[in-house]
């Protein structure tokens, strides 16, 4: 049996340091491009978004509080859920490691995944739901528009068509908060406290980092603080027209795009990868 | 198919039948499809609403088996595969729902009907989904016992009725090969997914032959519904079809039917097979499923829940009307 340390134990800091020395005397391993790994971030950051708020909104299957409401949100998990195939695939592609989407949505842990807060919020009431989609959907319809105009080809490409999946996202979600919002009482009052609750998870949309201003610089997405006027002014026109009040504050939650996450996300994957991680390489 | 044991008014004799009544079903056996506004028997419409209505609800409690898994489908292709399944299972039901309308009954009352436990949805829908392959079992066996029922429908007298189950057939079959892929898929892979397959088929076998209903001998109001084209075949001949297309199949998968009696019979040129336990069948439409609580209380949840965001609606349009009147009057 191994004695635990006593004071004899040699400084480790020494050893780490001799260590360190042995090390360098191999060959460097070749370093990935660093706007490469900026870009595959980026892809990351999209298709995790679409990917775990299609999750989200499937959710509702089968449990939506009108038949028409079931057929459309499933309509809109299905274009998120096939958004995602086509951002993690070209993610898996820049990447270099030969990752399928698959292997990105199902083999990662909470803290390599990259998507927004807001897309990890729990369902709450339906009203909860379309005001998330919403606020997400008049975002992503701006972002997807920039993108489609973007300097790499294969990006443009996703963006021209997932554009005009989400442009009826938009269409759809605005639609029913302005419905909602000028309804009954109780509609009313549903969506100002779903948009008051869900307020400080939509600033994180047009928060930058260093990989942000990377992609920024290269053309091959737009800087996100770019999105926001147009963003401010769809909410201002269908909130108006929803009789809802726009909350004052300006703090934002952040870490989503970083890896740092809500606790629900690990309920989410844990229930997302059950298969793939109970049979580890099974084909399905 | 997931009309089970709907109630037929019974058969009248021809000397018995009003003119009215002779005309109509001269046009029935002419082959002439019934349209909602053309006169129709009191019987004929009853009948007709209790089993559309029964199917319509059985697409939308339908969602329910299937759309527990997914969101924990295995692959995001097979993910969006099982979403678009489940959003056609309610388009069905909306087709099915304004077929019924036609009748003069209303979708919200149905569903109030179904709420109350005074409509029934098909047995089927009362046995969990329990592992990945019950996805493909579901495809497989329950679509197909459906489609074997459904593609007779086509033809049934009731113009609506017969035009939706078109358009439901061309995607159930669609269902049905998506099922049998899984399966397939399954019954290749590693033994633990050749082990949920066959644990799939044991599980769903005698549930998916419940579906066509109690034997033709036991089956009380067969008669008038055939006469009037609503139904198409007896039970017993669609339970034979369906168990002589699908045990190739098994076989083909590798998979055991769990049938220790199940013998091809040349005489007759199809298989003999076990029946299911109609005790246990009874029972799940009695209540006693495994899942009819959770079913029920789902869609009585969802309902009640909604309500307010389906007031809402009604309240905003409400809204518009009155503020587009003074203008429409000026």
């Amino acid at each position: 049996m191994p004695s635990l340390p006593d004071m004899t134990t040699p400084n480790v800091a020494d050893l780490a340091r001799e260590a360190a020395q042995t090390a360098s005397a191999h060959p460097a391993v070749p370093q990935p491009d660093a706007g490469q790994e900026a870009f595959s971030e980026m892809l990351l950051r999209l298709g995790d978004s679409t990917l775990i708020l299609g999750h989200r909104i499937s959710e509702w299957c089968g449990h939506s509080p009108a038949l028409e409401e079931d057929i459309a949100l499933a309509n809109v998990a299905l274009d998120l859920i096939g958004q995602t195939q086509l951002w993690l695939s070209l993610a898996g592609e820049v990447e270099g490691k030969g990752r399928s989407a698959d292997d990105l949505a199902y083999l990662r842990d909470a803290w390599d995944f990259r998507n927004l807060l807001i897309c990890e919020r729990p369902n709450g009431d339906f009203g909860h739901t379309l005001m998330r989609q919403f606020l997400f959907d008049a975002w992503h319809h701006e972002l997807l528009k920039a993108l489609a105009a973007s300097s790499d080809p294969r990006v443009a490409e996703i963006a021209a068509k997932a554009g005009k999946e989400v442009a009826y996202h938009l269409e759809r979600s605005s639609d029913l908060v302005v419905r909602l919002g000028d309804g009954t009482e109780e509609s009313h009052r549903r969506m100002q406290e779903a948009l008051d609750d869900l307020w400080s998870y939509a600033g994180e949309m047009f928060i930058g980092d260093a990989k942000d201003a990377e992609v920024a610089a290269r053309g091959i997405a737009p800087d996100p603080s770019s999105l926001r006027a147009a963003w401010d002014q769809t909410l201002q026109h269908v909130l108006t027209e929803a009789t809802l009040q726009i909350p004052e504050g300006s703090f934002a939650h952040k870490g989503g795009k970083q890896g740092i996450h809500t606790e629900h996300l690990g309920y989410i994957l844990s229930e997302m990868q059950f298969l793939q991680r109970a049979y580890p390489g099974a084909s399905w | 198919m997931y009309a089970q044991l709907v109630k037929s008014e019974g058969m009248k004799a021809r000397e018995e039948m009003s003119p009215e009544e002779i005309a109509f079903q001269e046009r029935i056996d002419r082959g002439e499809k019934i349209e909602p506004k053309e006169w129709m028997p009191e019987g004929y419409r009853k009948t007709l609403i209790r089993q559309i209505g029964q199917h319509a609800h059985s697409e939308i409690v339908g969602q329910l088996p299937e759309g527990n898994w997914i969101t924990r489908a295995p692959t995001l292709e097979r993910k969006a595969i099982l979403l678009a399944k489940v959003q056609d299972e309610a388009g069905h039901g909306l087709y099915l729902y304004s077929a019924a309308e036609t009748l003069g009954v209303s979708r919200d009352e149905l569903m109030e009907l179904l709420h109350a436990g005074k409509m029934k949805y098909s047995s089927i829908f009362n046995y969990p989904t329990l592992t990945w392959a019950d996805i493909g079992a579901v495809g497989w066996l329950v679509d197909g016992a459906a489609i074997m029922n459904q593609v007779p429908l086509q033809r049934t007298s009731f113009g609506p009725y017969s035009r939706a189950m078109i358009r439901i057939c061309k995607e159930e079959s669609f269902h049905q090969r998506q099922g049998y892929a899984i399966m397939m898929k399954m019954a290749q892979g590693t033994p633990e997914q050749k082990r949920m397959a066959q644990d799939a088929l044991n599980r769903f076998w005698y549930p998916a032959l419940m579906m066509f209903g109690p034997s033709d001998k036991d089956s009380v109001h067969s008669a008038q519904s055939m006469a009037w084209k609503i139904k198409i075949n007896t039970n017993d001949e669609l339970r034979q079809k369906f168990v002589d297309q699908t045990v190739p199949q098994a076989e083909y998968l590798g998979l055991t039917v769990p049938d220790p009696d199940l013998k091809w019979n040349e005489d007759k040129g199809g298989y003999d097979f076990s029946e299911p336990d109609w005790s246990e069948f009874f029972e799940v439409i009695a209540g006693n499923g495994p899942c009819n609580k959770d079913r029920l209380g789902a869609r009585v949840r969802a309902w009640e829940d909604g309500a307010w965001f389906r007031e809402g609606l009604m309240a905003h349009a409400e809204k518009q009307a009155a503020r587009r009147a003074p203008v429409a009057a000026e």
